[in-house]
């Protein structure tokens, strides 16, 4: 029993555990700024794997890693914006735009791999951004395995959640992303610029997307995969409304989803299939939802399109 | 000027063409970045696809999967639901045909062929039914739910096929269907089964329980209004799990033809997005039998032609995939085009 525990909970595990949450962490919060103004983004998976892309082909060319950063950055920023202009200018469906954004990812993704790398399935090895080790919190017993020595991008996931949370919750510009995603006709009326503010959250949803599927590609590795964020845009959409649209409550849901991909080769060691560890998230997603019935949970507004009146 | 523009049935019959044409336009960007001619392209491109009785069959062969998921996205459209779950409940109605398939192996072909079948809707339609349920029940968008379950379908297979349902290799898949449970073969070497026959009674299975009759009536009602459909004594309730069930078994036939026509095995994730792609089918179509059957053969085309594509020219065939994104965009943003029109009615 003891011998499961520590197996279970130990300083690898949880320094694991953080690795696994970044790329979530980044593309949840992304989900809460589009969800709160009002707009869905099921497109996250394709704007985290253009992202992956995007630091990859520009790692390669420029030789650096947080170049390719801002790279993804930019490139998510502007499928978020595509998706905004498609959503939220042309009413279309948010749920079909989104699809759409996936669908094309995916193809756009292999089409410039094979152009710049020339082959299929992986590119070549990219300058990746290296570990860093924090003086003297790596040297405190426990807490310094965990949390001292990790990547530059697993401490920007942590300060991003911060950040929003104070920008959501607590600025001028957090409480109007609010009420557009709660009641748009009464913000408009107030003189709130519905579209510009749902064009800056889904804007900005993009790029924290595509940040963390840069994470992925030239922090975590240092190449592209095909395909590589395999569902963690829909993890990362769970994990938002796990943590009921707030960055704290993403952050929760992020750890114990990273947590649970940490733990999969020690459970399958276990005799546990990988595959129901896997399934977790989801289903656990569902049954909160169920949780969450009959209180108000998830912005009022999210998936409709605001057409002005007069 | 007006009144003739009014007569064009523009949102049913233009604005899809016109969102395929753009589609190719942006596409041909793509082709351009490669060095090569974008009409030189597309041409290599319809030459496969229709040029030859061959290629014919096998962008119907193509087509086939989509016209079922087509079909399966609309059916819920029509009833004001979004089923973005077509792609899980194509794995559990796959895995039930595989299952049939290979279990049972002394049953005559008239009878396990119709059972595997059968057994492919039935499993799509429980994993569609468990997101309408949650809807009807509880009030949780089906949205949310059809995604989780896809990710719950992909996983469960995976675990099926590399573990109690492997077949003898170490390749994650199970054992062949037995021959009686596999769809007979309509031109060898092409892989076009009667699959395509069943999609087109598909079709028009689903244009008679839509419009003439009395469900049809009332899952189009919920559609339009389903507080006035409540108020005229419908069950939304029932309405919603129905059509989620008939939207999932449709879905679910999709993977029967992958299995039973194509593969003859569950291969793990052996979907080329085809549920998915049934968002773009219904949307193209205008979520009508006739324009998803449309709609699936020009898509069927698209993925035929992308081969040779590869081969013939130096453009990479995941060209199709990015003119498939597009098209959904555009047809997505269809609003686009009405404001088009719109200004070059009133100019």
């Amino acid at each position: 029993m003891w011998k499961i525990l520590t197996m279970l909970i130990n300083t690898t595990i949880f320094s694991a555990t953080l690795r696994m949450a970044t790329p979530l962490l980044f593309a949840a919060v992304g989900g809460i700024f589009s969800e709160r103004s009002g707009v869905v983004n099921i497109g996250l998976e394709g704007m985290m794997l253009i992202g992956a892309f995007t630091a990859v082909a520009v790692s390669w060319y420029t030789g650096s890693a947080w170049l390719g950063v801002l790279g993804a950055l930019l490139a998510g920023a502007l499928m978020g914006f595509l998706h905004g202009v498609a959503s939220i200018k042309y009413r279309a469906n948010q749920v079909v735009s989104g699809t759409a954004i996936n669908i094309f990812a995916g193809g756009l993704t292999v089409y410039l791999q094979r152009l710049i790398f020339k082959m299929a399935g992986v590119s070549e090895a990219v300058p990746r951004i290296l570990d860093v080790e924090l003086p003297l919190i790596s040297k405190i017993p426990w807490i310094g395995p965990v949390i001292g020595r990790q990547n530059p991008m697993v401490y920007l996931a942590f300060l991003t959640v911060i950040v929003a949370h104070v920008v959501v919750f607590k600025t001028a510009w957090g409480l109007r992303l609010r009420s557009v995603g709660e009641h748009p006709a009464a913000a408009d009326s107030v003189g709130i610029n519905v579209y510009r503010m749902r064009y800056a959250a889904v804007t900005i949803s993009g790029a924290l997307a595509g940040v963390g599927g840069s994470y992925l590609s030239v922090a975590h590795l240092s190449r592209f995969v095909e395909g590589m964020t395999a569902g963690r845009g829909f993890i990362a959409l769970a994990a938002m409304i796990f943590g009921k649209w707030n960055p704290i409550g993403a952050l929760g849901a992020c750890l114990f989803f990273g947590y649970a991909d940490a733990l999969q080769m020690r459970l399958q060691e276990l005799g546990i299939p990988t595959q129901f560890v896997q399934m977790l998230p989801y289903a656990l997603t569902m049954i909160a939802l169920i949780g969450f019935i009959g209180r108000a949970v998830a912005p009022k507004a999210s998936g409709q399109p605001y057409v002005k009146e007069g | 000027m007006l009144d003739r523009m009014k007569r064009i049935p523009y949102h049913v019959v233009v604005a899809p063409i016109l969102a395929v044409l753009l589609a190719m336009v942006v596409g041909s960007l793509f082709v351009l970045t490669v060095g090569e001619s974008p009409l030189a392209a597309y041409k290599v491109l319809l030459q496969e696809s229709f040029g030859t009785a061959r290629g014919f069959a096998t962008t119907l062969q193509r087509a086939t999967p989509l016209m079922f998921t087509g079909l399966a996205v609309a059916f819920a459209f029509r009833a004001g639901l979004f089923n973005i779950g077509a792609e899980g409940q194509l794995y559990i109605g796959a895995f039930a045909a595989a299952w049939v398939g290979f279990t049972f192996t002394n049953l005559p072909k008239i009878i396990h062929l119709p059972l595997a079948i059968l057994a492919s809707m039935i499993g799509g339609a429980i994993w569609a039914a468990v997101p309408g349920y949650l809807k009807a029940r509880f009030g949780i968008h089906e949205v949310i739910n059809s995604i989780m379950m896809n990710y719950i379908a992909y996983f469960l297979t995976d675990w099926l096929v590399t573990g109690p349902f492997q077949g003898s290799t170490m390749i994650p898949e199970t054992k062949r269907v037995a021959a009686s449970a596999t769809l007979s073969r309509l031109m060898p070497p092409t892989r076009l089964t009667t699959a395509i026959y069943i999609a087109l009674i598909a079709a028009a299975v689903v244009y008679i329980l839509m419009w003439r009759t009395k469900l049809g009536y009332e899952i189009r009602a919920v559609g339009l209004n389903p507080t006035a459909a409540e108020y005229g004594g419908i069950s939304v309730a029932k309405i919603t799990v129905a059509a989620m069930a008939i939207s999932g078994a449709l879905a679910g036939l999709a993977g029967m033809e992958q299995i039973l026509g194509l593969n003859n095995r569950f291969i793990q994730r052996f979907s080329p997005d085809l549920g998915f792609m049934g968002v773009a089918v219904a949307l193209l179509g205008k979520n009508h039998p006739v324009g998803i059957v449309l709609a699936a053969v020009l898509f069927g085309a698209l993925q035929t032609g992308a081969a040779a594509m590869d081969r013939l020219t130096s453009v990479p065939r995941e060209l199709i995939t990015i003119l498939q994104g597009v098209i959904i965009f555009f047809v997505a943003a269809e609003y686009l085009f009405s404001r088009f029109m719109k200004v070059k009615g009133e100019a």
